[in-house]
Order: C-alpha cells, then sequence, then structure tokens
C-alpha cells in the first residue's frame, strides 16, 4: 500500500540528512568563493564536465563552475531575468541558457547564492570537454574580465575508443600550457606528489558514488537517479573532488542509501517517503531547473523513480570503472575528460542507456531534451527509437530547457508523463504500446 | 575549344548546385571501376588526402532550399538547425547511396553527434568525425592533427587497397594549391570589380567545386575569370559588403541574390571555407603531411569554430578583410540555432562598432524563402552607409 504522503509547502520541502549535508558543503564553497579577495585566495573558473579540481587544488586556487552558479540562478528563479538581460545586451535568443544566465547575472552586479557578489576569475581554464559552446562561452567571459585564459583540448571519442594519439595530446597541454600557466597565475609551484594525493581521495570518493548510484538496480530503488542525484553528483562534480570532505559525504551517503536498503524505503522526495514504486525508468539529458521541484513532483506523484541517468555521469563515467589513478596522475586527468558522457559518441551513449535499462531493470527510457543543449540533444531522437529497438521497452520525449522558464510548458510536460506512464502500463499488460 | 561565356559557365554551375542526387560525382564514380567518393561536411577537411588516394572529395553541404526534407525532420527537434535534418533526408533518401565514406569535420556538437547518428543509420559506409586541434603549437596540436591526418590516411589506403605514399600526398597539394589561388584570384578580381562577378555567380562557380574533380574545376574557374573579366557590365550604386556567419549551412542562392538586388557588392563571405581555408601555397617538399598540419595551424582562416588563443586577435581576421576588400560594412547572417555562428556575434560586433565598421545581423536558414523582409534590411543598411559616409 502506499504510504500517506504530508503535502509540505514549498518552503518546507523535506531533505535527507545527507541532502542537508551537501547543501551546507555547497554554502561553504560559496562563502569560500565569495570571501577569496579577503582571504588572500585566487579562483580559477571552469566548467564541469572535464573539471580538473584536483589540479587546480594543487595551486590553492578556489574553483568557481558557471554551469553551477547558472544552475543556482534557475533553482532561485533569478535565471529568467539574467537570460533576458543577456538578451537586451545582444545575445540570441536560440543560443544556450546557461552561458545567458552567466553572462546576464554578471551584468545585474554577479551576486551568488549566497547573496554576495562573486569574485572576478584570476584565470579562465577553458577544458574544452564535450561541449562546443564551452570554448565560446569563456571567450565571452574573457573579453569581459581580461584575466588569461588556459586552454585544454579533450578530443572526441567518436570512433568508441582513446587512443595514445588523444592521451599524449592531452598530456602534452597539461605538462606544457595548463600546469605552467597555473604555477604562473597561482605563484605556486606545481607538486606532483600533492596531485597524487588528490587522486587518491578522489578515486576512495568515486568508489562510494558509484556504490551509491548503483543501489538504483534495487527494488525499490532506495535513490532516485535524476532528482536525487542531481545533490548525490554536486560535491563530486564540483569543487570537492579530492578533498576528505567528499570522502565523507560519500561515505555518509552510503550509509545513508545503505539504511533505506535494509528498510526496503525508496527515495526521500521534497514532499516526504517516496510512496510504492510503480514505474523505474532510465532519464537522458539534464533536468529543467526553474521549475525542479515542480517537475520532480510529477514523477513521484505517480509512484515513478529514476533509477538511472546519464545526466549524473556528465561529470564522469564512473559506474563503467574509471578511476582517477594516482600512479598515472597526468594521463588519468586526460582519460578522465575523454570519458566524460557528452564526450562519448551516440553510438557509445545508446550502449550505456540500454545497459542501464537491462541491468536496473526499467520500465522504459525518457527523454528530456533540452532546447538549449545541442551536445545533449541533436540525435536523442535516434537514440530514443534505437534503444526503444534494442529493449523492447517504452520510451518517451519531453522538451523542456535548463534554466530558461519560458522554455518550461508544466501543463504540456505532465500530460506527455500522464501518456507514458500509460504507455508503460499498456506494455506490462501486453497491449502493445499505442503509436 | 570554344570559349564559353559568362552565362553558360554560370549555368552549367547552376544545374551542378541544384543537382540533388550528384549526377556528376555519379559519373565519375561510374566511369572507372573501383573509384571510390569520399563526402564531406562544413567546415574544413585536407582534401588532398582523399585526392592523393585517388578519390574523389565530394562536399555535402546540406540539401538547400530545393530539397523536401521529409524523414529528416523526424530525427531533429525544432530547435537545431537545417543542414543535419536535410543531410540524412540525403541519406534515407538514397542521393548519397554512391559515396563510400564521410567525413564530418569538428564544427560544432551538431554535426559531431550526426557523425554516430551515420555510423548507426549507415553501417556500411565508412564514417569519420574528423577532429582538429584548436590549440595551435607545433609540438602540441601540431602532433596531434598530424595523427589525426595519418589515422584518416590509414583508413583511406584500406579502401583504396593501395599505400598512399609521400609523392602522391605532395601531387594532390600542388593540384590543390593551383585551385586555391584560382579561387582567391577569383575572390580578388569580385572585390575590387564587383559588377563583373557577382557574388551570386562567383557562389556557384566555387560551389561548382565541392562535386568535381579538381583539375575540372580549375579548368573552370579559369575559364570564367577570363569569361568575367572580358564581359563589359554596367556598374551599379552599390556598397562593398563583406557578409559573415555562413560558414556551415549555405545560404539559398535567392538571398545572396537578394543582398545583391538590394545594393550590396558582397566582396567577401565565409561561405564553403573548404575552398580557401588554407591562405597560400602549402610547402610542395619535406614531410607533405606535416606540411598541411602547418598550414592549418599558421595558415588558415578564421572562424566561429575556431578557438582564437589571443585575445587581441579576436575577430581581426574580420576587421583587415574589411578593410583589405574596401568593404563599407559587415551583414553578419547565421543560421538560427548556429551556436558558433550566435554565441560569436557579440564579440564580433563589439570589435567592429570599436573599429568603426557599420554592422547589421539577421538569421536565415538553408530553406529560408521570404526575401522580403532580408531585402529591406539589407536595403536600408545599404542607404545608410550611403548617408553616414556622405555625411
Amino acid at each position: 500500500m502506499r504510504p500517506s504522503v504530508v503535502k509540505a509547502k514549498p518552503a518546507d520541502a523535506l531533505k535527507d540528512a545527507s541532502m542537508i549535508k551537501q547543501k551546507e558543503m555547497m554554502a561553504n564553497h560559496y562563502n569560500r568563493l565569495t570571501s577569496s579577495q579577503e582571504n588572500g585566495e585566487k579562483v580559477a573558473s571552469t566548467f564541469v564536465p572535464g573539471n580538473l579540481n584536483e589540479l587546480i587544488m594543487c595551486f590553492d586556487l578556489v574553483n568557481n563552475l558557471p554551469e553551477v552558479n547558472a544552475i543556482q540562478s534557475g533553482l532561485r528563479k533569478q535565471s529568467g531575468a539574467y537570460i533576458m538581460e543577456a538578451e537586451r545586451s545582444g545575445h540570441s535568443e536560440d543560443v544556450c541558457t546557461y552561458v545567458k544566465s552567466d553572462l546576464g547575472m554578471m551584468m545585474k552586479g554577479n551576486i551568488g547564492p549566497n547573496g554576495k557578489e562573486l569574485p572576478k576569475p584570476d584565470v579562465l581554464l577553458l577544458s574544452y570537454t564535450g561541449c562546443f559552446t564551452f570554448l565560446k562561452w569563456f571567450e565571452l567571459l574573457r573579453e569581459q574580465y581580461k584575466c588569461p585564459t588556459i586552454f585544454l583540448q579533450t578530443p572526441y571519442m567518436a570512433d568508441g575508443k582513446v587512443t595514445p594519439n588523444m592521451i599524449q595530446y592531452m598530456v602534452k597541454q597539461l605538462k606544457e600550457d595548463v600546469i605552467p600557466t597555473l604555477e604562473e597565475v597561482s605563484g605556486v609551484k606545481f607538486d606532483i606528489d600533492r596531485l597524487r594525493e588528490y587522486l587518491g581521495k578522489s578515486a576512495k570518493a568515486e568508489d562510494d558514488l558509484v556504490y551509491i548510484l548503483q543501489s538504483g538496480k534495487n527494488k525499490p530503488s532506495p535513490i532516485d537517479a535524476y532528482f536525487g542525484g542531481i545533490y548525490y553528483i554536486g560535491p563530486i562534480f564540483g569543487a570537492f573532488r579530492g578533498t576528505d570532505d567528499a570522502i565523507d559525504y560519500y561515505r555518509f551517503l552510503r550509509e545513508e542509501v545503505d539504511q533505506r536498503m535494509l528498510k526496503g524505503l525508496g527515495p526521500v522526495t521534497p514532499d516526504g517517503p517516496m510512496g510504492e514504486e510503480k514505474y523505474r525508468l532510465v532519464v537522458e539529458g539534464p533536468p529543467n531547473y526553474t521549475s525542479f521541484r515542480q517537475f520532480w513532483k510529477m514523477f513521484y506523484e505517480e509512484g515513478a523513480t529514476v533509477v538511472a541517468s546519464s545526466y549524473t555521469k556528465v561529470g564522469g563515467t564512473y559506474d563503467y570503472g574509471f578511476r582517477h589513478d594516482p600512479d598515472r596522475p597526468l594521463e588519468t586527468l586526460a582519460e578522465y575528460c575523454l570519458g566524460v558522457y557528452t564526450n562519448r559518441s551516440l553510438p557509445m551513449r545508446i550502449d550505456m542507456l540500454t545497459d542501464y535499462i537491462n541491468e536496473y531493470e526499467a520500465d522504459g527510457l525518457l527523454i528530456n531534451s533540452i532546447k538549449s543543449c545541442n551536445s545533449f540533444s541533436a540525435g536523442q531522437l535516434l537514440i530514443m527509437r534505437e534503444v526503444e529497438k534494442r529493449t523492447g521497452k517504452p520510451a518517451a520525449f519531453i522538451e523542456t530547457d535548463l534554466v530558461d522558464p519560458r522554455y518550461f510548458s508544466a501543463a504540456n510536460v505532465k500530460n506527455r508523463l500522464e501518456s507514458y506512464f500509460q504507455m508503460v502500463e499498456q506494455k506490462r499488460s501486453g497491449k502493445g504500446v499505442a503509436a | 575549344m570554344t570559349e564559353k561565356t559568362v552565362s553558360e559557365i554560370v549555368a552549367r554551375c547552376e544545374a551542378l548546385y541544384e543537382d540533388l542526387n550528384f549526377t556528376a560525382a555519379r559519373e565519375w564514380k561510374e566511369a572507372e571501376p573501383g573509384r571510390k567518393v569520399i563526402g564531406y561536411l562544413p567546415v574544413y577537411v585536407p582534401r588532398e588526402l582523399i585526392h592523393a588516394a585517388g578519390m574523389l572529395p565530394l562536399g555535402i553541404m546540406g540539401g538547400g532550399d530545393n530539397l523536401e526534407v521529409i524523414h529528416g525532420d523526424a530525427y531533429y527537434q525544432s530547435y537545431i538547425c537545417r543542414i543535419p535534418r536535410s543531410t540524412i533526408e540525403l541519406g534515407v533518401s538514397g542521393r548519397v547511396d554512391f559515396v563510400d565514406g564521410m567525413l564530418f569535420p569538428s564544427i560544432c556538437d551538431v554535426i559531431r553527434n550526426l557523425s554516430g547518428m551515420w555510423k548507426m543509420l549507415f553501417p556500411d559506409v565508412y564514417s569519420k568525425y574528423f577532429d582538429v586541434p584548436q590549440t595551435y603549437k607545433d609540438e602540441i596540436g601540431g602532433v596531434f592533427y598530424t595523427g589525426e591526418m595519418r589515422e584518416l590516411l590509414s583508413d583511406l589506403e584500406k579502401m583504396a587497397g593501395r599505400k598512399i605514399t609521400d609523392d602522391d600526398i605532395r601531387h594532390s597539394i600542388k593540384v590543390y594549391n593551383e585551385n586555391r589561388r584560382l579561387v582567391n584570384e577569383l575572390y580578388t578580381f569580385r572585390s575590387e570589380k564587383p559588377w563583373q562577378a557577382p557574388a551570386s555567380e562567383a557562389y556557384l562557380v566555387i560551389r561548382a567545386g565541392l562535386v568535381l574533380p579538381v583539375e575540372e574545376h580549375s579548368k573552370l574557374l579559369r575559364q570564367y575569370i577570363d569569361a568575367a573579366m572580358a564581359e563589359e557590365r554596367p556598374i551599379k550604386d552599390n556598397s562593398k559588403v563583406v557578409v559573415t556567419g555562413m560558414f556551415c549551412e549555405q545560404p539559398p542562392l535567392n538571398l545572396i541574390k537578394s543582398l545583391e538586388l538590394s545594393g550590396c557588392y558582397v566582396v567577401d563571405d565565409d561561405f564553403m571555407l573548404v575552398s580557401r581555408w588554407l591562405i597560400g601555397d602549402v610547402p610542395t617538399d619535406g614531410d607533405p603531411v606535416h606540411n598541411l598540419s602547418q598550414a592549418f595551424l599558421h595558415h588558415s582562416m578564421s572562424t566561429a569554430a575556431k578557438y582564437e588563443p589571443d585575445e587581441k586577435e579576436k575577430g581581426q581576421f574580420l576587421v583587415r578583410t574589411v578593410k583589405n576588400t574596401g568593404a563599407e560594412g559587415v551583414i553578419f547572417a547565421a543560421t538560427s540555432f548556429c551556436d558558433p555562428a550566435l554565441l560569436d556575434r557579440p564579440m564580433l560586433q563589439n570589435i567592429l562598432s570599436d573599429a568603426n565598421i557599420p554592422y547589421i545581423a539577421f538569421k536565415y536558414a538553408e530553406n529560408s524563402g521570404q526575401m522580403q523582409p532580408i531585402r529591406e534590411q539589407a536595403g536600408t543598411f545599404v542607404d545608410s552607409i550611403k548617408l553616414w559616409s556622405a555625411a
């Protein structure tokens, strides 16, 4: 029987202990960022996919992630105004809304989620990994900040393999461009043993992260690997990979998940514990952040849990075996960047999603196609058909945006989801899937 | 040989442009057993390597405004540009069924992902994402790029069933050097006397080079330049402009004609950049792959799909083009939903403002049909140039 759910007001969203801990970590990081100038710390802006946090820490730099800032603006319902501001200044309505949210935020004082002004970066570490827009984004930021920009190109894994040429190219860039410039900007000499130490810590946290993400294979799943997954990936995809804080957080989270598994419980939603798990889904694509809670509610109200998602792999595909390796410090950074989800070819993405449906015993695939993210979105209709063909499980397609509220139509999304759940029911009852 | 007139040459080029079954390339392939055709998308691939393998490089620039996209739309959301959907249409409708391989150069995420889609949809066709360096130091980006070209060469050798020698590549470099010289001669002639070689004609003549063997195209270029020089045409009271942002999805021919009708002499552009991506001759002595790499790193054009490492250099390529051609303004014409062009545009506009170069901007698609708004916008732009330059 489905447990009764206590309806909470938006301000009373329930969070499990790990989510509260994660929120505290993020808040502390933002406080560190906004106090960096008074504390004499320098700041490196960089991106989530291809985030070289261990290396950045070797130079005592504080990691600032513009995508995460845009997400925070989206969650706080500020991104809409920022995007409009950027469009008023000449940016096209067609392009990535993360970029416009970031630029608009800058134009309106660059106020971070803690209500304080975010610092100007001392260096832009343009890790060009899995997304063409990154390249233009940091050219645009460079125009504003006039600070050194370090470029690191990650070749695309188009043929499903990492070649020696790719690794050599990346390692050379790290040795000859990235590290010397970071030394120059920070005034700190590079110490490879320090990097090894951080990489070792990363690997420990990564083990626990994989355990947590793979707990979705249980029935019921103790986690929601998409909406809850956003919380889970925050520290390791952001400024905490390679730290003791990350090790502690993922150990704590693992214990929390273990407890839920022992008790046969599902995930905790903003309205309380998840009720009966009626549908198990795999989701492809990023979420919408401007209506995040409303979006999630459309799932848990119907008893739908996301048991695996591709979005939780944009900062690393650890569940496919990758771990940062302290014995090969530069090569491992290269392999990390090469392996992130958006740097994988379309056939590789199809294989992953098919594996997820089979291994997590999901009822089907849902694609949330993001208007302003071509890296994810171009090709998703083929992905949908191919995964459906290979698994025999129904797939569905919805369209929203990352942080532009103009592209979240709640009624349309809800209608599509309800139709999709009916399709899943029909498939289960052997009536086939309506065209 | 009877000399051809401008209109005869242009008519032939227009027929090639409109032929979405690529009959010329099919006939080339059928002329001798074992011949192979390698398709490529914008912006740039080293066609010399394909030529050196004895194969025909075939430029596929989408379906234009004459192709009805029936299947292609089922593969893409409404917010993605048109070139990938019309390219898929060309594929699934069998129009490129004679093509033995496809190269998808590094331009943007859409074309990048299309490379994977092609693998899925046409598993028997060789399909390669052709990655290029965005870092330009010899020992870093140069080594990587040389490695990528050698990988492509190795694949082409397997397809050709023979070794491709350095001499083969040197010969191909020579042939393409000649072709680039002629393309550049046409651009120079056009910028000096745009009434003698209108952009819409020059476009068709250069576009013919995407489907014809390079040797034949070079002859065609020579014929056109000579014929256009010989034919007296009236000078119009037009303004010279540079058009930028059209480096991938091509404009419909009517769009170029509309710009001319509205009073623009288009004296430079970024259409079909593959034809003149490398600036100047590539050396034909020494290691030919290294030479192609050096040309790419240090002597190639600038576009939004390329990272500019030096902030001071950002946009200067465009400023220099304006100055060198004597243009009076710039038209930013980007394809709808084109991330590279649209993200780059505000930066370039700031640089043009600093250089006191007037500009306008609009969007288009390869199948745009309604030209009236563009004509009005471009016409007003030309009027304003004349008004302000006269003041």
